[in-house]
């Protein structure tokens, strides 16, 4: 840390009102030169509200902010960019129709011919190859960015970033998509950034990833500051108590072991993927039993959660539940049997989010709720409201969209949906990304009730902390195939590491 | 207190044009005339009354509503004209035509898609039905389901394309415009083809031009379609599902709906609707002429709807905004008749109305939503106060 010099960014007594609440209250950063701060705090804290003002996306009300000791007013991203501040958003902002260089220098293209303004192609390319050579990526500028894997695309935007001469990089959630090793690889990005004098804020719900890389974390709380922890104070203990004002004992509420009865309760067998065609996966799940699916992201997990479901076509399989057979060719056949996957991408496959919370909430089970086909809008409503209570979702009315949720009750709601319809089997594709703290511990203790009241649950799951937090058994996939199933003792993330690169157990 | 200065204005506009009616419609229609100017008058009265209590479910359609009537009021103002018997009816039974296929249209834009084929396959479909009854001398039962089964299935194969070919719905239904209209003059070899004055036809003579107790067939029909897909689209599974499947197919089939399935069953529907209000025109016109018969009809359903608060990007619109929607389309074009503008501006009149009411409406969402997300916001300040959060106390109970 460089206490000793002076901070390249100062935002002081930083306040922001929407209507109606108060986001900002009198909020401080600085940042050092070449310093990793981590910004931390539940959603809904103002860490993204900070840092849309610091990139010029919103306007603040009060405050000063100062870069290098000026005082600067910075009203539009591309003010930002003139003070070398940028902005790598949580979802991606590269367009996969163009080529990484063409991406690298969007809105920035190096021109030639005077007025017509060509673009110069041959300096373009140089440049952005330069770019990706100097942040260590083995890319070739003219790979259209199609092709590329979500970690490579946000290493673009990172590249683009640098190019634009970047000396305050702000990243918002940039490992939430992302698998162990690709996450690896980010950390070692930052950490090479630092030590070209790149400054990072660094946004995260993760923080593993904040003991590893930050210098010093600044907590948020209901749009103030409650604090800043150096480098050696930085535990997870400190950041939970901070971030939730209240200690989050029995984060994970414990897991009690596989319960004894018929292990093959839910077998699935033999099933083939398109994706994988070669390899057939193979596991069975007793009844209560959590089973954890780990894995890096394109090693098949989802495919084969997506298959068991029947959103996705199988080439082969064989799944029994409860000693039947049973033909699952599409979801109608899965729910019929009580069998529900809760998907990766709440906003696009969990939630119609235009719809309200009830309508979402009744959505599958809605023929339960009717009479001939005619929907009983007061036993709809009932079903609605028991659920918001039961799982504590809050929204102040049924009839709220689902848009306007939190990630976490929203995460919550395609839950509801599934729980109104006594689940048998459930499957979970990372039940809690991008969700804060507080309803992530929430989510794991409905699991674990889930299972206690004999469901079989499966969890997949790339962050390591839950899946070895609350699974009975993790099975390990790597490329299509399960190199591995875990029982509780042999628990240990360099087992999981081992055996999702595809060693050997 | 701004509610109350609001609703005061909207009654004294009421009344304003109550009085204004009334008075005209007195002068000018004697008994008749006051009878109707009394009754749109408490419509309006009425609809400007509630319009606050309903805002967050019905606001749209009485919106619309409200509009028409106005729009009504005013021409009735202009040119009395318009409230004789025999416009009415015309305009009714206008309206019960374009309704009925309109609302089939609806449908299939709240799935997201679009069906651009009507106007040919009505084309094709009068052709044919001119054909069937006049040349091959089949009998009118045989005729009528022949038609059915035309237009359905060629919706059917519109909708088996768009969801088993993954093609897009605009792709499929351009060719299907361009290969009716084709193969209707190529079967005629262009020729009109026509009733004539062929007997046995009463029935569907009736049904296109003659009026029960005075109202129209046509728009009778209409009401009688409108309420059961009212009923289907609102009210039961389906209509959900349709919805459902519009706004996000991917989460719809998450949830275990059966969105290929749902999707054909609106075109077919469509189809269905497309051939009743293809034999009302076939008999209203009495001829069909296989170039022109039912040229652009697909774009005043697509405009209704749109009017009527269907969203291209689907799983947006009702029953009774299409309904209205098309009402607006017609009083306009009556508008322009009796007016005396030029009927060459009939369009750009129209035109400029759709963009307009698209317009508002787009306003009033946003602020509609910007009402929740300010609740929201609310609701999760107040759970944040206590150090342990309990929201079971109004997780949803403000419902009412």
């Amino acid at each position: 840390m460089n206490l000793d010099s002076s901070p390249v960014l100062q935002m002081k007594g930083i306040s922001k009102r929407f209507p109606g609440v108060i986001a900002l209250d009198d909020v401080d950063l600085e940042v050092y030169p070449a310093e990793v701060v981590a910004l931390i705090g539940e959603n809904g804290a103002g860490k993204s509200t900070l840092m849309k003002i610091l990139g010029g996306v919103i306007e603040k009300d009060t405050g000063s902010m100062r870069v290098d000791g000026q005082e600067v007013l910075i009203r539009s991203p591309r003010e930002a960019s003139l003070y070398q501040i940028e902005f790598i958003h949580q979802e991606l902002s590269v367009l996969d129709n163009l080529d990484v260089g063409a991406n690298i220098f969007l809105r920035r293209e190096p021109t030639k011919g005077g007025p017509l303004k060509l673009i110069d192609r041959k300096r373009l390319y140089r440049e952005a190859d330069h770019v990706l050579e100097k942040l260590g990526l083995n890319l070739s500028s003219h790979t259209p960015l199609s092709r590329l894997s979500i970690a490579q695309q946000q290493l673009v935007e990172i590249a683009r970033s640098i190019s634009a001469g970047a000396r305050i990089l702000i990243m918002d959630e940039p490992t939430s998509s992302l698998t162990l090793t690709e996450t690896r690889g980010l950390l070692e990005t930052i950490k090479d950034l630092k030590a070209h004098g790149v400054s990072i804020i660094y946004i995260t719900h993760r923080l593993d990833e904040v003991e590893e890389i930050a210098d010093r974390a600044v907590v948020l709380r209901d749009g103030r500051n409650v604090g800043s922890l150096e480098r050696r104070e930085i535990k997870r203990d400190s950041m939970v108590r901070m971030m939730v004002g209240r200690d989050l004992q029995d984060f994970f509420a414990h897991a009690e072991g596989a319960r004894g009865g018929n292990s093959e309760w839910f077998a699935v067998r033999n099933l083939r993927t398109l994706r994988y065609p070669q390899h057939a996966v193979s596991f069975n799940v007793s009844r209560g039993e959590v089973m954890g699916l780990a894995g890096l992201v394109g090693a098949g997990r989802s495919e084969v959660a997506r298959a068991v479901f029947g959103v996705d076509e199988s080439l082969a399989s064989d799944i029994n539940l409860a000693g039947r057979h049973l033909r699952i060719r599409s979801p109608q056949d899965a729910i019929e049997e009580g069998i529900y996957l809760i998907p990766e991408d709440r906003r696009s496959s969990g939630l119609v989010v235009d719809f309200n919370v009830r309508e979402n909430i009744t959505l599958p089970g809605l023929e339960r709720y009717s009479t001939a086909k005619l929907i009983n809008s007061s036993r709809e409503t009932v079903i609605a409201k028991e659920m918001c209570r039961k799982i504590n979702i809050k929204t102040p009315t049924t009839e709220m969209r689902a848009a306007n949720l939190s990630g976490g009750n929203q995460q919550k709601v395609v839950l509801a949906k599934w729980l109104a319809l006594s689940p048998k089997v459930l499957i979970f594709d990372e039940p809690t990304r991008g969700i804060d703290v507080g309803a992530k511990s929430e989510i794991y203790s409905l699991i674990r009730d889930l299972a206690a009241q004999g469901v079989s649950l499966i969890v997949i799951s790339s962050e390591m902390e839950e899946v070895l937090g609350i699974s009975d058994r993790i099975a390990v996939m790597h490329e299509g195939r399960i190199t591995g199933i875990l029982s509780r003792p042999e628990f240990s993330e360099e087992a999981v590491m081992r055996l999702a690169t595809g060693g050997k157990g | 207190m701004k509610k109350e200065v609001g609703l005061f204005f909207r009654i004294l506009l009421a009344l304003v044009i109550c009085g204004a009616n009334v008075y005209r419609a007195y002068l000018e229609g004697g008994v008749k005339g006051v009878v109707f100017g009394v009754v749109i008058s408490i419509l309006l009265l009425a609809l400007l009354i509630i319009y606050r209590r309903e805002e967050m479910s019905m606001k749209k359609e009485v919106g619309l509503l409200i509009l028409l009537l106005m729009l009504c009021t005013i021409v009735a103002i202009i040119n009395p004209k318009f409230l004789q018997a025999i416009n009415l009816q015309n305009l009714a039974r206008q309206i019960g035509a374009f309704g009925i296929f309109s609302v089939g249209l609806g449908l299939v834009i709240i799935t997201g898609g679009i069906e651009l084929s009507v106007g040919s396959m009505m084309a094709l479909l009068g052709v044919l039905l001119a054909m069937m009854l006049t040349e091959w001398n089949w009998g009118m039962l045989l005729a009528v389901l022949g038609c059915f089964a035309v237009t359905m299935s060629l919706s059917f194969m519109h909708g088996l394309l768009i969801t088993r070919m993954n093609m897009q719905p605009f792709i499929v239904t351009l060719c299907g415009l361009l290969f009716y209209r084709g193969l209707a003059r190529f079967i005629t070899k262009d020729e009109t083809k026509g009733f004539g004055t062929v007997g046995g036809l009463d029935f569907l003579r009736y049904l296109a031009n003659g009026n029960l107790f005075g109202i129209p067939m046509p728009f009778v029909l209409l009401i009688i379609i409108s309420l059961v897909t009212w009923v289907l689209l609102h009210w039961s599974v389906y209509g959900r599902y349709l919805f459902a499947t519009g706004r996000n197919a991917e989460a719809a089939r998450y949830a275990g709906i059966n969105t290929r399935r749902i999707i054909t069953l609106a075109y077919v529907t469509a189809g269905a609707l497309t051939a009743i209000s293809g034999i009302i025109f076939a008999f209203y016109t009495n001829s069909v002429s296989p170039a022109n018969h039912g040229n652009a009809y697909e774009l005043y359903g697509i405009a209704a709807a749109v009017l009527g608060g269907c969203s291209l990007r689907g799983g947006e619109g009702s029953v009774i905004g299409i309904v209205i929607g098309t009402a607006l389309l017609q009083v306009l074009r009556n508008l322009v008749n009796l007016l005396g503008i030029p009927s060459s501006l009939d369009f750009a009149v129209m035109g400029a109305v759709i963009l307009l009411g698209v317009m508002a409406d787009q306003i009033f969402a946003e602020r509609r939503n910007r009402r929740q997300v300010v609740l929201m916001r609310e609701s999760a300040r107040a759970d944040m106060r206590p150090a342990n959060p309990i929201a079971a106390d109004h997780s949803g109970g403000t419902g009412e």
